[in-house]
């Protein structure tokens, strides 16, 4: 519970201990004096009177005296049962002091004066045997139905409430609504000092319960309707007014769980305590995006609530186990907590008195909302934003970086659905489809970032096992292309300049074997030549030894001439041979 | 004024009086509406009741524990404890006929 400073202590209060009362009161009841609660059968004003007492003994050291005209102790004790403070056992301790006050109108007769004397002295009893600090009346109206003479009653009860302040007595008086008036029987007459007024109403068959401060003299007090949830933990209300603009600023970052997305946000991820929004048709990857959030702020240590609108916890846990993020391990740590509901459960309201009451309880430093877009559809334009405003500034006090989810409608323009809550938001992404030569990829931008230089570039969105991969869109040759278009550019590019460097090597081959070519035709002429050469040498001697032949036949001719003619030939020969 | 009196003074009038009226007036102090009741209701048991009742006075000033157990929150209260069933009258008991149907005693007497 977070108890506001109040500078002014003109009129004490006594806080209530109750979540949300004693901001919207600004500390708590008047002390010392009595105040009104006023409501309808089964709009939580004894529950609200219960929880004031218990708390006031347990949490603020203050005992006090439940007088009630209803109920017996021991229904009585089977409520606070039901809020979880153990009666008997108070009682016994000393901190709570119970009082059945019963009046059987069959059984009373009235004749001439008297007062109600008997009924301080045995408030008087009680307070004095507890040294109680706190009473509570409820409800004291039935007095009125037991008793015939209201002009006694009347100045009676002004008596009672006068002699309760004197006591110095924080009360707390219970009362039934009239037609007209606050109370069937007028009981705001007398107690002046402060009036609440609760109310329970069905609109659309959703039922909510409200809070009204119909007035608080001397003290300035929230005064708008505040919705109230009744549980099993007591009465949560949700303040409405009472923050405003002046919440810290972290400057520190956080990551998104995609490193690329982080390096498009200024290289760093989100500002801790910011509040993101993810808007995109369905089946764009809003889910994972969300949950790759989750699981790097559960990796960080942080603690993370998720508020599922569309699908139960396990669902979600199975289908991310399918991009390769395990949930289930952080849930099992305690740092992720799951709460589904389905968004028609209940009213808006209600809703954002559930978020109030799980944050307190749970604590988170990552509050995410899949999808926010199904609360949006549940009220109109001006109830959304007035109540998300009142969320988004209740995150932002308490340092939570809020990540929600949108879903918007196929053919609408992204934008437009979310236009109530965009100043609301400090980082945007849009995530969309881009639908190219008949198939449908994802692309992911970032619409606006406040407080950060980041990319103006539309990357494609991939949902792989591995988690979610951002991969630099085609930009080439002038057109954007995505998806297997991308994929079969990039295979052609690769194709061409594979080609052309096969082309570049065959002609250095080619030249090579050309040059070898080369080389083998003037090894041949050279081996040509050589044989030339050769041949021409062969001849020459040859035509040397011809000669000399011949010149040897000329002598042997000479001589045979001269000689004998008939066996020129063998003598020549053997002449020939000899002669060498 | 807490002096428990046992009444004297003439028979009752019917034959189912065996048992005795046990009355307990309750009050706070000696304020001017107990005396009344007190003296009013003197005056009625002795006409009607005479030998066969008795007042117990309690003082809630004295004794403020005693009003949770007979529901008291009016003062005075007259609390008639027997015969049964229980029934109570508050006030200052001016009225004669209103304390007799109170107590029931017109029916048992007439």
């Amino acid at each position: 519970m977070v108890k506001e400073k109040h500078d002014v202590d003109v009129l004490g209060k006594c806080p209530t201990g109750i979540r949300g009362l004693d901001e919207i009161t600004k500390g708590g009841l008047p002390r010392g004096r009595p105040t009104l609660i006023c409501g309808g059968a089964g709009s939580g004003k004894t529950l609200l009177a219960m929880e004031f007492l218990m708390r006031g003994a347990m949490e603020y050291g203050e005992p006090g005296v439940f007088m009630t005209f209803e109920e017996t102790s021991e229904d009585l004790a089977k409520n606070f049962i039901s809020l979880g403070f153990d009666l008997p056992d108070m009682v016994s301790r000393g901190l709570i002091a119970t009082d059945h006050v019963k009046i059987e109108r069959s059984e009373v007769e009235e004749t001439g004066e008297y007062d109600l004397e008997g009924l301080f002295i045995r408030l008087g009893n009680a307070i004095d045997s507890i040294g109680a600090k706190r009473v509570v009346l409820d409800t004291i109206e039935a007095l009125f139905s037991g008793l015939s003479n209201a002009a006694i009653l009347r100045a009676e009860l002004r008596r009672l409430f006068q002699w309760l302040k004197e006591r110095g007595m924080t009360a707390i008086v219970t009362g039934e609504s009239g037609d007209k008036t606050l109370t069937r029987y007028g009981l705001e007459e007398y107690v002046a000092d402060c009036v609440i007024l609760l109310d329970f109403r069905i609109q659309e068959q959703i039922s909510t319960r409200r809070l009204r401060i119909v007035k608080y003299r001397g003290s300035s007090h929230g005064s708008d309707e505040y919705p109230f949830l009744i549980d099993e933990r007591g009465v949560s209300i949700l303040p409405i007014t009472s923050l405003g603009l002046d919440y810290p600023v972290s400057t520190e970052h956080i990551s998104t769980g995609v490193p690329k997305l982080d390096a498009m946000l200024a290289g760093k991820g989100f500002y801790r305590g910011s509040t993101i929004l993810v808007s995109g048709t369905a089946g764009t990857g809003k889910t994972s995006l969300a949950t790759t959030f989750a699981d790097a702020a559960c990796l960080r240590g942080e603690r993370c609530l998720y508020f599922a609108f569309e699908e139960s916890p396990r669902q979600i846990i199975r289908n991310m186990g399918s991009i390769g993020i395990d949930l289930a391990r952080w849930v099992k740590k305690g740092l992720l907590k799951f709460h589904a509901a389905r968004p028609s459960l209940y009213g808006l309201e209600m809703h954002l008195v559930t978020f109030h009451k799980v944050i307190e309880e749970f604590n988170p430093q990552v509050f995410i909302v899949d999808p926010i877009s199904n609360l949006i559809n549940a009220g109109t334009a001006s109830e959304v934003k007035s109540i998300l405003t009142r969320l988004i500034d209740y995150l932002k006090m308490k340092q939570i970086s809020t990540f929600l989810t949108d879903l918007t409608h196929f053919g609408g323009s992204l934008e437009h659905t979310s236009e109530e809550i965009s100043s609301l938001i400090d980082t945007w992404l849009l995530l969309r489809d881009i639908e190219l030569n008949g198939e449908r990829n994802r692309g992911l931008y970032i619409l606006k970032s406040r407080g950060m230089a980041h990319s103006n570039q539309i990357q494609e969105f991939l949902l792989t096992n591995q988690g979610i991969g951002l991969i630099d869109i085609y930009t080439g040759s002038g057109e954007v292309l995505t998806g297997s278009a991308r994929a079969a550019q990039e295979t052609g590019e690769k194709a061409s300049e594979l080609a052309a460097r096969r082309e570049a090597d065959r002609r250095l081959r080619e030249q090579e074997s050309k040059r070898k070519v080369l080389e083998a035709k003037i090894a041949a002429l050279r081996a040509e030549f050589d044989v030339e050469s050769e041949e021409l040498h062969l001849m020459a001697e040859e035509e040397r030894k011809r000669q000399s032949v011949l010149a040897e036949d000329r002598l042997e001719m000479a001589h045979l001439r001269k000689g004998k003619p008939s066996a020129p030939q063998a003598k020549r020969s053997k002449k020939k041979r000899k002669g060498e | 004024m807490k002096a428990a009196l046992p009444g004297k003074g003439k028979k009752a009038k019917t034959d189912a009086t065996e048992e005795i009226w046990n009355l307990r007036l309750y009050v706070a102090g000696q304020t001017p509406k107990s005396l009344t009741a007190f003296a009013n209701l003197k005056k009625i048991c002795e006409e009607h009741l005479a030998g066969k009742y008795r007042i117990e006075v309690i003082d809630l000033l004295k004794n403020p524990q005693l009003a949770k157990g007979d529901q008291i929150i009016a003062i005075p209260t007259l609390v008639r404890k027997l015969p049964e069933p229980l029934k109570k009258i508050i006030g200052d008991l001016a009225n004669t006929e209103r304390v007799l149907v109170g107590l029931d005693i017109r029916s048992v007497s007439g």
